[in-house]
């Protein structure tokens, strides 16, 4: 395990702290019937046995961290110099694609998360409610949107809101826009993402919140019912502080998942409009070229986020252990 | 209960709930409904823009096939661009996945469990992090490596690449499960007389099928649904279902060739709605036993 965990972070740390080998330059000599021209080649040859030899590249510390499609501190620094007003300065850095991809992760993880517990939250709320046998035959269809493959459940809602396919025509029938398609313009995109990752995800929280209300204490719910709670009341004052912990729960797992968001971005075609930081390293992984030290970059820096994201909870729960100990 | 507060609720109440309900549930399997629906239409029914109707009846397809329904996508995907490689593919990477991932597993979490404090602790950061850290960072990682070694592109490797990436919330899931059976049953086992292997495979083993199995479920789903592992590692004829689906997509965007697409999802759906079917009991509780512990 060690060998698998450890190791690639390595490598991947050390890849990004090097970048391809330049082309070998030679200087050959033209010599025509009008005389000589000297002219620079690249020698395939000698470049080829360069990269063989040393097939990191060569070694440039951080430079690639601060380049133009990573961090662009210099980007950065002329955007703030010449800009005057806030929102110049944030068009400026939308441009860079690093700073695209982080504003729209950011974004989709705080939007989403917060919606699917809402939406969770009232389904089970709605199901406790219902007669017992109908119950197993609606968890059954809920599971179903979080358990499907993520490509392929984006696949189905991509070919549904497709300007021919049903949502998408329904919607333009709605507007009475014949030429309203959800996959044109960035922000419909965003939309159409989101909506994606709350009907992926709601389940879960609707799972986790539905196992908490069985554990409710009946006698408190009396209780309150006797001092005169209507059933609002005993929502807001018993039940949800009730699952309070569990809220918490769902939100940390969700927070984790949500910033990972990739996949729908691919079934989406999406790529033009949006991109998430694992969907550049995808790409950059995935062209031709096979960008290794620029997609071991980002990666890094996605760790990162990763460890910032995640470093109260590491603390609250070492904090927990300690007391339990 | 004998003492029951009796429960009136208003109609309107009552209706409200019913109609959300009924509205979650159009959102949460309509969609599968509908794709399966016109999985089996052409294409120019499944998206037609003139009528959506015609995705139910099925107009042009009856024209093009004499009959409403049409096996021409599975053909198209199945055969024409060998899809059942990939099921076939996937299907040996999940069973051995989820083979490897358990049997290490379980020796190890029992091993964990029934140890000292301090290792429970460092197991839950590392599965925390392996939750949060998307998959594709590592693959970086692995890329030049396998390259260099001749590694990259085979079955065998991706197995490996998936049980390392899934192996901290195995064991996680696992111990928690280990913890509930109390220390005394083997200690028992103990002076009857087993080995401290013996007790393992013949008083806990049994007494742990149940979080066997619903852990078993879960690295069967990281296997079957993983994308950048697989679509990054394995080479063009190895591939599994999902990296298949998506090269469907970069490939076949020419008429007609989506619903080859479309019936290559379906399939792929299929085993999970068994899946969800029959273990609905063990998913539910594997998901909620991450929560009650906390």
């Amino acid at each position: 395990m060690l060998l698998f965990i450890f190791l690639p972070i390595i490598s991947v740390v050390t890849q990004s702290l090097h970048i391809d080998h330049e082309q070998v330059f030679v200087e050959v000599e033209n010599c025509d019937f009008f005389g000589c021209k000297k002219a620079m080649a690249v020698d395939t040859e000698a470049t080829e046995q360069l990269r063989a030899e040393q097939p990191l590249g060569r070694f440039v510390g951080l430079d690639n961290y601060f380049n133009r499609s990573h961090l662009a501190s210099s980007e950065i620094a002329t955007a703030w110099k010449n800009s005057d007003s806030f929102g110049e300065f944030y068009d400026q850095v939308y441009n860079l694609p690093l700073y695209r991809a982080i504003i729209f992760t950011l974004v989709y993880t705080f939007t989403v998360t917060p919606l699917l517990i809402i939406l969770g939250f009232l389904i089970a709320i709605g199901v406790n409610s219902l007669h017992r046998h109908l119950k197993g035959f609606v968890i059954f269809f809920s599971l179903l949107p979080m358990i499907v493959t993520p490509l392929v459940g984006s696949l189905i809602l991509f070919w549904m809101i497709d300007s021919r396919g049903i949502i998408g025509s329904s919607l333009q029938h709605l507007f009475n826009d014949p030429n309203l398609s959800l996959k044109a313009s960035t922000s419909l995109t965003w939309i159409t993402l989101m909506v994606y990752g709350v009907w992926h995800s709601a389940p879960f929280a609707f799972v986790i919140f539905y196992a908490g209300l069985q554990t409710l204490p009946q006698d408190t719910l009396e209780s309150a019912m006797i001092d005169g709670a209507s059933r609002w009341e005993r929502i807001r004052y018993v039940v949800i502080p009730h699952l309070m912990p569990l809220v918490t729960f769902v939100a940390l797992i969700q927070l984790m998942d949500n910033f990972r968001v990739f996949e729908p971005i691919v079934g989406f075609n999406a790529s033009a409009h949006a991109t998430s930081l694992s969907s550049i390293i995808f790409s950059d992984l995935g062209g031709e070229s096979r960008l290794l030290s620029s997609a071991s970059t980002t990666s890094v820096l996605t760790i990162l986020g990763v460890i910032v994201l995640l470093s109260p909870v590491l603390y609250r729960t070492w904090r927990d252990w300690e007391r339990k100990v | 209960m004998t003492s029951t507060v009796v429960e009136n609720k208003s109609f309107s109440l009552k209706l409200f709930t019913s109609v959300f309900i009924v509205f979650w549930l159009l959102i949460a399997a309509f969609p599968f409904f509908w794709t399966f629906w016109g999985s089996f239409k052409v294409e120019l029914d499944f998206f037609s823009k003139e009528n959506w109707m015609n995705a139910i009846t099925g107009i042009r397809t009856f024209r093009e096939h004499g009959e409403h329904f049409t096996g021409a996508g599975y053909e198209g995907a199945w055969i024409q661009e060998d899809f059942w490689k990939a099921v076939i593919n996937t299907a040996l990477v999940c069973l051995f996945v989820v083979c490897t991932s358990l049997t290490i597993g379980t020796l190890g979490a029992y091993a964990l469990s029934r140890s000292g404090f301090r290792y429970a602790f460092w197991l839950l950061i590392l599965a925390l992090v392996f939750r949060a850290m998307p998959p594709i960072t590592l693959v970086a990682g692995y890329l030049l490596p396998f390259f260099e070694w001749g590694l990259w592109g085979k079955l065998s490797t991706t197995v490996v690449v998936l049980v390392a990436i899934n192996q901290p919330f195995t064991l996680w899931m696992l111990h928690s499960f280990f913890q509930k059976i109390p220390k005394e049953l083997d200690e028992s086992a103990m002076v009857d007389g087993c080995t401290n292997f013996q007790a393992f495979r013949y008083v806990i083993l049994p007494v742990m099928w149940p979080g066997v199995i619903t852990t078993g479920l879960f690295s069967f789903l990281l296997a079957y649904n993983d994308f950048a592992v697989t679509a990054m590692l394995l080479s063009k004829e190895n591939q599994t279902m999902v990296p298949k689906i998506a090269s469907f997509l970069g490939t076949t965007q020419t008429e007609g060739n989506v619903m080859f697409a479309v019936a290559a999802v379906v399939s792929a759906i299929v085993p999970l709605f068994f899946l969800v079917m029959f273990f609905q009991r063990q998913i539910v509780s594997g998901l909620t036993a991450g929560a009650v512990k906390g």
